[in-house]
């Protein structure tokens, strides 16, 4: 019997190569940020997710204080940023909005201010901000296509109760779906999407890989189902025009990402325009 | 548990407050299958928060509330959908329970809308609108109903076709219906039990022994009272939506 070794080796040297390891991560993240970010959308949740990712930065610094893994840590402080919030909205008079820029930047500052006591480890700030191409391991591909099935796996159990609270709370709860539960698995949710995808797009931009593709979604769909399906084929054509820009041009992979995305989005203002002039 | 099994829903001495202000306390009252119970009352008087007590909305009440089914169809008094969200009238019909797609057209055709379906629901007027939470509410056959002035900004035919629907349903799924309104003219006939709120239950029972009762003379004026209790005569006549009178 003839066996392909020399094929598959090839195959798995593949992997060897920087970029197409950028690319299978990049690609993975993007499917999971589609639906994802159409709920963020939906449910204003934009500034919730700067403010979780920027925790991510004090995530990082740990992982590498107590040298356990970058996803799991991160993962971690998001929730656990997200707990605070959830206690603070309860027991504080202050808006939202000021909470979420309270603890976006005061966890931003205080990981900062972590990085320089561990002078012992060369950090790459740009990178973790922005994300770096070359960071990305074969451990890094698995973690974010095992953890993405399972967001996205978990998404699809709890998808009735938390869109139908998303249209009404009310229905849903006189309903019996339960929308507290589907709200705080949401949050647990958003907390690992960006635990597994701040080395591609660093911290300052991952809400910007969750908001745009989808946004650009809405302005081409007329119902939720095909909202998500060009979020998710927005995301993924920004990850490849993105990162073959970033090699071409030498860029950070995270703003070539978010800059191809930005072009997608401008691209769907025009089909708007086009089904304004129809109707006229 | 119940020995009573048509019970759908029993508030015993409910109330709820919220920033310290009863919003409406000590209701006692119970849903059966088969039954519509409307709830009548002035502005603020506590109707559409007795429904959510009901509905299980309201957590931290006062008394107790004990629901006996899940299958609840709910069409809240106020509800604003978001311009964020592209939702045509199909995906909001299946809001809350996949359903086949004959029994989405047949509940839509029930209450009029079948050529909405693909519109988007932003796009609806308010009477159009109010047919579709109807539609929506009772597509998925619920043991109980809980309807907030349903029939809020349709107009005057459409008004008396969908009570008359609302009756037909309640005979046709055998479910029980809370009923919220303020037309006191159109509910009276349909209703089995009136419950007349104003903070408190200020009088209770069928619509004639309702209409009969001091307070509520008080709270809604002796025309009020006239109103209810011309409906103690049997009707011989059914007036049709085109205007005409048939006899029975």
């Amino acid at each position: 019997m003839y066996i392909p070794v020399k094929e598959i080796l090839k195959k798995i040297n593949m992997f060897d190569d920087f970029f197409i390891r950028a690319l299978v991560a990049g690609l993975g993240v993007a499917f999971v940020t589609g639906p994802l970010g159409c709920f963020v959308i939906w449910r204003r949740l934009s500034y919730f997710g700067d403010t979780l990712s920027h925790s991510a930065l004090l995530g990082v610094t740990l992982a590498y204080s107590f040298e356990i893994n970058t996803a799991f840590s991160v993962f971690l402080v998001s929730s656990l940023i997200a707990l605070i919030l959830i206690q603070l909205q309860k027991k504080t008079n202050l808006p939202g909005d000021a909470l979420l820029g309270l603890l976006a930047h005061s966890s931003l500052a205080v990981g900062l201010v972590v990085i320089g006591f561990l002078t012992f480890i060369r950090f790459d700030i740009m990178g973790l901000l922005f994300g770096d191409i070359l960071a990305v391991k074969i451990d890094d591909l698995f973690i974010i296509w095992i953890g993405g099935a399972f967001i996205l796996l978990v998404l699809r159990l709890i998808w009735k109760p938390l869109f139908a609270s998303t249209v009404n709370y009310e229905l849903a709860e006189a309903e019996g779906l339960n929308p507290e539960r589907a709200k705080a698995i949401f949050t647990i949710l958003m907390a690992a999407i960006i635990a597994i995808s701040i080395k591609m797009v660093g911290l300052l931009l991952i809400t910007g890989m969750l908001i745009i593709p989808a946004a650009m979604a809405r302005n081409i769909s007329d119902s939720p189902k095909k909202m998500v399906i060009f979020s998710i084929i927005g995301g993924l054509l920004s990850v490849i025009i993105g990162l073959f820009s970033s090699l071409e041009f030498n860029t950070a992979s995270g703003p070539s990402i978010i800059a191809a995305s930005l072009f997608l989005f401008i691209l769907s203002l025009l089909k708007i325009k086009q089904s304004i002039k129809l109707k006229n | 548990m119940n020995s009573n099994n048509n019970m759908l829903v029993k508030l015993n001495n409910a109330g709820y407050q919220h920033n310290d202000k009863w919003l409406v306390q000590g209701v006692s009252l119970t849903v059966e299958k088969g039954k519509i119970v409307t709830l009548i009352g002035p502005n603020g008087s506590g109707k559409s928060t007795t429904a959510k007590i009901a509905l299980g909305i309201y957590k931290k009440i006062d008394g107790e509330v004990e629901k006996y089914t899940n299958k609840v169809g709910y069409v809240p008094q106020k509800i604003s959908i978001d311009w964020t969200l592209p939702l045509r009238v199909l995906d909001f019909m299946i809001l809350t329970e996949n359903l086949k797609d004959e029994t989405i057209d047949e509940a839509l055709s029930l209450t009029g809308v079948l050529h909405l379906k693909n519109k988007n629901l932003g796009n609806l007027s308010g009477g159009e609108f109010q047919r579709v939470l109807l539609a929506r509410a009772i597509s998925k056959k619920p043991e109980l109903l809980v309807l907030d002035e349903p029939v809020q900004g349709v107009d005057f035919t459409g008004e008396i076709a969908l009570y008359e629907l609302i009756k037909k349903i309640s005979e046709e799924l055998n479910c029980g219906i809370l009923l919220i309104s303020h037309d006191l003219h159109t509910v009276m006939s349909a209703t089995d039990h009136v419950v007349c709120l104003n903070g408190h239950v200020c009088c209770s029972g069928s619509p004639i022994d309702v209409a009969k009762n001091t307070e509520y003379k008080a709270l809604f004026g002796e025309q009020a009272s006239q109103i209810l209790t011309r409906y103690e005569h049997k009707h011989d006549h059914v007036h049709t939506s085109e205007g005409d009178i048939k006899k029975n």
